[in-house]
């Protein structure tokens, strides 16, 4: 074909923007007729529509598309083109589709979106499709094949290509959607030669892949849908196909099937099998007794919730990484928890035994008794529980549930069956490619056996799972061994185990140090010059277990003297750890993902420069998140190399963190922001450091916030002691401790929001707001309900604001302790404290939580035997569950415990940071948390005590201070001159109460008030 | 301030309306002078400023202007709306982060203890 037309070279996607340039007059390569056809139907909508003959030709940059140089179409001058623009597309490959039978055809050019442009050629039912459907289809499902149906254009287009490229596409069946096999899928998806496969996944459980690592957070409140491992609409984007419930019963490898358990065949070219492994129940007599348990999957958990319900004790058998989780499960569920395990020591694969035995002290200490060197003979009937186990000493443990954490086993009954290599203690057999003994099923994870081992860790399974994708879409990946390294916090305890940690290499070094007052254990194994890590064993402290690491890693030379890496840091001792910037590029700094220091500076040097971004753009630290402290090195060390300095500074005004400032106030005393700024910052102040600085003043000497020097600082909620609504008046809540109120209370708030026609709602918080107030209506409103017995509720102030309660043992027949008793005790105590952001409480009466202790900033539940106090839990925008920080505490323990805690965050938290993300910004985390308010690590707590004490000791309702003072009250008059109400405040009535009039209310209103 | 400056002596236009106590220093308090809101702000320092703007907060649309908190950005004395935050420069009113906007703004003296602001010309 020509272009008779034109000899101008008109690039397809130039005609599309110059459109609008084309007339008839200036037809560019077209004729008069088509222009104005194109015109007209670019008139009608966003896209332009081109019709045209084919006789007309097309211009000569068209025919990247083979279909317009292809002598051997059937096309007659006459027959309909279109052209159909979107966006540009000169830098897109087209895909062409011929029918030969309906002598049809036609080329689209894909993009992200979507079609960005399509030349259809006699093709009206194309034609139609295009113009409606295709807009709305993922890019996904037109990428590589789009085909032309005879009768009608088909919506599934993944079912579409499938039927393009039949010839060439295989069916790779994944028999299992555990993390590994789901990782497998992700690796296979973010390729795109992985739509040469039609993937099918056979899952066994009723729901896909989920979290297994951290299980045991489903008995803590994390959802079965929370633990989920599945991107949201994963499978429906990649068009890999899910098959839930649907356990494979064989393998025929003759004839390439598989045959689910339902009987359904499916036909495979390729198979993967991550079948995982199953809770190894060890061969005692009576272990299939009812309340008998393991601990694998989510049924299982809802199964072993069950059972607690009606148990008093419950046993662990098998004291490894697993059935120490699992004792911490039962923990939680409140049972009297026993921990047996047959080896002399707990851990026996990752700790030596001065490990486990320091461990074992530890997980004693709370609560939970070990029993090591015990061989379970048989399990009969109890007298005082529901079982009695007898060990081979003679002795007997009796508990009411069992739970097997005896080991794993492989899943590898599939591959035996169907005659594939298996070990001789299990274990599908693999080469470095993943693949068994038939070259066209490959096996990853638990079931899989390579070297003679089973990896019974995440990451190396994620390794074998990259190394088998990799193989399926050509490379040359593979699998050769990985890093058994872990890091762990076991019910608390830290518990690292690095390489060779046993010392079984041949000549190695061993370094030991133990210290039994802080109970920590450190041993590190070297080479047998001393030069090289071979391996280590850390247990109480995990500090220095990232550098250890990077020497095993990656080989480092060590420090001529290797013991400085495990000896206590003293004052004036050169730190002997790796800096980020002393790792080479190749350091692996996360496993999960395998995400090097290079990837991490790569994306850097691609302008990502905040650690958010990072993480994102590499899913660094993303998986168990044990490498996060060292991504944050080498993030801020690779900032620190690029000159960009990590500022921490409040604002303009003042070069220093909020910490830093609220210690400048401390130490030297300052009283006033005139005095702060003088001698620290600089300028006049802001709105952010005003408020930030009068809240640290408030924290430290609780002067009254209307002060001379402290009004001008305050937010005008603050500096008017009530809440400012979008029209500029005010809401008023009083405080109604632990929400309980008296009816003659309630009854004075109402005849308060009555008389000065106010709106009110019932909180959150179980207060009570009352919105409407004008400025000079506050003093009034405040004086009636003080004389009620009432005071200020903060909710204007960065402050506690509420501690909830559910009514508690008094009344409720399930409450184990007085919640309400102790909700007024803990929001008498710390009623208007001011803090970094607002602070909210409850206080549950028993483990059915009504007060929804675990999402506030502090949460109290009742325990039979005390309280359980739990921090740092935050609803809002990013809600997070509150962390159980200790067990059963006593009245005094627990507001000792909250009294350091507020403090230290009142110290320490940034501006406007809510417990929540200062948690989880704090480095060490809980255990950190723990360390400072529970074994006072850093010396502070009588401080903090102290401190809290003084700001209890001089509370003041600011309300009643404020009514007393004729000179604050002027601060209330709506005008300096005048005593008139602010006339742009409008209400109407809806629904028996008032609301603020809309700007059209407004206007309509003063329209009527004109007229009449 | 010149104190010489006797009140009979300013041009029309001037308004007497309030006392130098009835404002509250580096923060704002509103007046109505001739049924007009007006926010008026005394920023101290080694020279005390009196700055007199429009009350209405035309983001908002409330008359709050004079609650919110005074600072400055780049030497620049601004008041922050208590609103949505936004700053207006005190000399012209000038919204920094939105130029479409502004709020009016007027002349205002400290003379003798009382402050006076010229509503108009």
């Amino acid at each position: 074909m020509t272009s008779k037309e034109s000899s101008t070279a008109v690039p397809l996607d130039t005609l599309f923007l110059s459109l609008d340039d084309c007339s008839a007059d200036n037809p560019g390569p077209w004729s008069a007729e088509t222009v104005q056809q194109a015109l007209s139907a670019a008139a009608m909508g966003q896209q332009c529509c081109i019709h045209f003959h084919w006789a007309n030709g097309l211009p000569d940059q068209l025919p990247r598309t083979s279909l317009l140089t292809d002598e051997s179409l059937p096309f007659t001058p006459e027959t309909p083109c279109t052209l159909i623009c979107r966006r540009k597309c000169a830098a897109l490959d087209p895909v062409v589709w011929i029918d030969r039978s309906s002598g049809s055809a036609h080329t689209v050019w894909l993009d992200d979106e979507g079609v960005a442009a399509a030349l259809l050629i006699n093709a009206p039912d194309a034609l139609a499709f295009f113009l409606t459907e295709t807009s709305q289809l993922p890019a996904h499902a037109l990428r590589g094949n789009v085909v032309l149906g005879k009768e009608q254009w088909q919506l599934t287009l993944r079912h579409i290509q499938r039927e393009i490229t039949m010839t060439e596409q295989q069916t790779l069946i994944v028999i299992g959607n555990g993390m590994v096999g789901h990782h497998f899928l992700e690796a296979m998806a973010a390729d795109e030669r992985y739509e040469a496969y039609r993937i099918i996944v056979c899952c066994k459980e009723p729901r896909p892949a989920y979290d297994r690592v951290h299980l045991s957070e489903f008995f803590t409140g994390r959802s079965a849908e929370e633990l989920s491992l599945v991107k949201p609409d994963f499978f429906a984007n990649t068009g890999i196909e899910l098959k839930t419930d649907a356990g494979v019963a064989s393998i025929d490898r003759e004839a390439k099937s598989v045959t689910l358990d339902s009987g359904e065949q499916l036909a495979y070219d390729k198979l993967v099998m991550a079948t995982g492994s199953y809770a190894f129940v060890p061969p005692i007599p009576g272990n299939d007794r009812e309340n008998c348990f393991v601990y694998r999957t989510i049924d299982d958990l809802e199964a072993m919730q069950a059972g607690a319900s009606n148990s008093r004790v419950g046993v662990v058998i098998g004291g490894g990484l697993l059935g120490l989780e699992a004792a911490n499960a039962l923990r939680n569920l409140g049972l009297e928890t026993h921990v047996v395990e047959f080896a002399p020591r707990l851990m026996p694969v990752q700790l030596d035994e001065s490990g486990g035995a320091l461990l074992a002290d530890k997980i004693s200490e709370l609560g939970i008794s070990v029993h090591t060197g015990m061989a379970t003979q048989q399990i009969v009937d109890g007298e005082n529980c529901r079982h009695r186990m007898e060990f081979a000493d003679g002795s007997h443990l009796e508990t009411d549930m069992i739970c097997f954490s005896a080991g794993i086993r492989p899943w590898d009954t599939l591959g035996r069956d169907c005659g594939l290599e298996v070990g001789e203690r299990g274990g599908i057999v693999i080469n470095d490619a993943c693949q068994t003994s038939d070259s066209d099923i490959y096996a990853i994870g638990e079931c899989a056996l390579w070297g003679g081992r089973i990896f019974g860790l995440v990451a190396p399974g994620y390794t074998m799972a990259r190394a088998a994708a990799g193989q399926l879409l050509g490379d040359d990946a593979g699998f050769t061994g990985a890093d058994m390294s872990t890091k762990l916090k076991l019910i608390g305890v830290d518990v690292c185990s690095i390489g060779d940690v046993h010392g079984t290499t041949e000549g190695s070094l061993t370094y030991a140090y133990t210290d039994q007052r802080t109970q920590v254990y450190r041993r590190i194994n070297t080479s047998a010059d001393g030069k090289t890590l071979l391996g280590a064993i850390l247990v109480g402290d995990d500090t220095g277990y990232n550098d250890l690491l990077q020497y095993v890693l990656n080989g480092i030379t060590l420090p001529a003297d290797p013991e400085v890496l495990i000896l206590p840091q003293l004052d004036g001792m050169a730190s002997a750890g790796l800096g980020a910037d002393a790792l080479p590029p190749a350091a692996t700094i996360c496993s999960c993902h395998n995400v090097s220091k290079g990837q991490i500076v790569e994306v850097m040097d691609g302008g990502e420069l905040t650690l958010e971004g990072v993480k994102q753009c590499t899913s660094a630290s993303t998986g168990c998140g044990g490498c996060a402290q060292m991504l944050k090195d080498v993030v801020n060390a690779e900032l620190e190399l690029r000159g960009v300095e990590v500022s921490d500074a409040l604002c303009a005004h003042f070069e220093h963190s909020r910490q830093r400032l609220y210690d400048l106030i401390k130490v030297n005393k300052y009283k006033t922001f005139g005095e702060l700024l003088a001698a620290h910052g600089k300028g006049r102040g802001c709105d952010i450091c005003k408020p930030a600085v009068a809240s640290i003043l408030a924290s430290q000497w609780n002067d009254y916030i209307l002060e001379k020097s402290h009004v001008g600082l305050q937010d005008t909620n603050d500096r008017f002691l009530a809440n400012m609504q979008k029209d500029g008046t005010y809401s008023v809540v009083p405080r109604v401790p632990g929400g309980e109120i008296t009816p003659k209370q309630l009854i004075a708030i109402g005849e308060v929001g009555d008389k000065y026609k106010l709106y009110t709602k019932i909180t959150g918080g179980q207060r009570i707001d009352l919105f409407g107030a004008r400025l000079e209506q506050l003093p009034d409103i405040w004086r009636e309900l003080i004389d009620a017995g009432l005071e200020t509720g903060h909710a204007y102030g960065k402050a506690l604001r509420t501690v909830k309660s559910c009514v508690g043992s008094t009344w409720c027949r399930y409450g184990v302790q007085d919640s309400v008793g102790m909700a007024l005790l803990v929001e008498n105590r710390y009623k208007g404290i001011r803090a970094p952001h607002k602070v909210k409480m409850a206080v549950s009466g028993c483990t059915r939580e009504c007060a929804e202790a675990q999402s506030k900033d502090v949460g109290v539940i009742a325990t039979e035997t005390g309280w359980n106090l739990y921090v740092c839990g935050n609803g809002g925008m990013r809600p997070r569950h509150a962390d159980l920080f200790a067990t059963d505490l006593d009245d005094e323990t627990l507001i000792r415990y909250i009294d350091r805690f507020m403090m230290f965050y009142v110290a320490t938290a940034d501006r406007l940071q809510r417990t929540a993300r200062w948690l989880e910004n704090m480095e060490g985390g809980l255990d950190y948390l723990r360390s400072v308010i529970i074994d006072d690590s850093l010396g502070i707590a009588a401080e903090l005590e102290t401190q809290m004490s003084h700001l209890v000791g001089t509370y003041q309702c600011e309300w009643k201070t404020t009514l007393e003072d004729p000179e604050k009250l002027k601060l209330f008059r709506p005008f300096v001159n005048s005593d008139a109400p602010d006339s742009n405040v409008v209400f109407v009535q809806e629904r028996g109460q008032v609301r603020p009039a809309t700007e059209k209310e407004k206007d309509l209103i003063a329209s009527t008030e004109v007229s009449a | 301030m010149n104190s010489m400056l006797q009140s009979n002596t300013l041009e029309p236009g001037w308004a007497h309306v309030c006392s130098r106590e009835d404002l509250v220093e580096n923060a704002g308090v509103a007046a109505l002078i001739e049924n007009e809101q007006v926010a008026l702000f005394l920023v101290a320092g080694d020279e005390e400023r009196l700055f007199a703007l429009g009350n209405y907060d035309p983001i908002g649309k409330a008359n709050v202007m004079s609650r919110g908190i005074v600072g400055d950005i780049d030497g620049e004395p601004v008041v922050a709306s208590p609103l949505y935050k936004q700053h207006f420069r005190l000399r012209d009113g000038q919204c920094l982060e939105d130029e479409s906007y502004a709020l009016p703004y007027f002349e205002a003296r400290l003379i003798d203890g009382g402050v006076w602001v010229r509503l108009r010309d």
